[in-house]
């Protein structure tokens, strides 16, 4: 392998598990808030920086299968919760009302813990995702260094290819912040809660053995999968509610302006 | 003793959510999956089945608690 593959083969994987870590951190900025998404990026980072100077070429004996497992089992529990939501919104199942109720609790809740000095973390949630996905992301990013660096004895051009694919997804992924903020609500949390479900499902799996049919490529189909899913759930529920007259107007429920999935 | 009450409601209510029966379905499934990889399984498709089941029964249990309210 000469030092062009091999900046290639490593550009490539981890562009892989870059995109990822910024799907993640733009789901939970997008739809919750951004200044905590930051800070849990930072601090993942930071944690990051720091176990991969303490570890060194040691990294490669943490067990990242369990770490797989405990932040995919999270991600996906996190994931259903927000698609369930979503999907009883977009059935009018759940009204803006319930949502606008919910909203003002929680602002009233965040200030309450703010006045408890809670921290400067405004949003838990949005931290906590964003610190898992750019976590275990980084872990496997080091990884793919070490293991590809060190077969080919030449760790500088791996760490190159590593930093290229980085800084490249993450200058894509500042780009699309922009438009993704135009995406109306409900819709943005639909995908939120699709995406988290997918790569809840995708890495929890791996965490517990599993060998996914095409590896990496196999999120390529769990993800439209999961939104098929919660799209018939939320058809059938809609027309269930409306057969039986519970369900409330649709329209109200499909444009809100405000309120989580919390 | 309040504030631990609190703090351990805070973090159920963070990482369990409305419907523990889909956190405990979580853990099953991935039990499960684990189970039958050791067995020899590659069992990558029970996941996802397990994941359509337990959003189905969650939105269920709330279109059926509607109904009768």
């Amino acid at each position: 392998m000469t030092s062009y593959v091999l900046f290639l083969t490593v550009f490539l994987a981890c562009a892989v598990e870059a995109v990822e870590a910024v799907t993640i951190v733009l789901a939970a900025g997008t739809s919750r808030h951004w200044g905590s998404a930051v800070q849990g990026t930072v601090s993942a980072l930071l944690v990051l920086a720091v176990t991969v100077s303490a570890l060194g070429p040691a990294i490669g004996l943490l067990p990242l299968g369990a770490l797989r497992l405990v932040v995919g089992a999270l991600l996906l529990v996190f994931g259903l919760q927000w698609l369930r939501k979503a999907v009883l919104r977009g059935s009018g199942f759940k009204a803006l009302h319930d949502e606008t109720e919910a909203y003002a609790k929680e602002v009233a809740a965040a200030q309450a813990a703010g006045a408890g000095g809670r921290g400067i973390v405004r949003d838990w949630y949005a931290f906590t995702l964003s610190f898992k996905g750019v976590f275990l992301e980084g872990l496997e990013v080091a990884f793919i260094v070490v293991t590809f660096g060190n077969n080919q004895h030449d760790i500088p051009t791996a760490v190159l290819g590593a930093a290229a694919a980085v800084v490249l997804v993450t200058a894509a992924g500042i780009a699309v912040r922009a438009p993704l903020a135009r995406v109306p609500e409900n819709t943005m949390k639909f995908a939120v809660g699709t995406m988290l479900t997918a790569f809840g499902i995708f890495w929890s799996a791996e965490g517990a053995g599993v060998t996914w049919p095409g590896t990496d490529a196999a999120l390529l189909v769990l993800i439209p999968s999961v939104a098929l899913l919660a799209i018939g759930y939320t058809a059938l529920l809609r027309r269930t509610g409306a057969a039986a007259g519970t369900a409330v107007p649709t329209a109200a429920v499909s444009a809100p302006v405000e309120g989580t999935l919390r | 003793m309040n504030w631990i009450r609190s703090f351990v409601m805070f973090w159920y209510d963070f990482i369990v959510g409305d419907d523990w029966r889909v956190a405990l379905g979580v853990v099953v499934g991935l039990g499960a999956t684990a189970g039958l990889v050791h067995a020899g399984v590659n069992a990558w498709w029970l996941l996802p089945i397990v994941v359509a089941v337990l959003l189905g029964l969650s939105v269920r249990r709330v279109m059926l608690a509607a109904r009768q309210s």
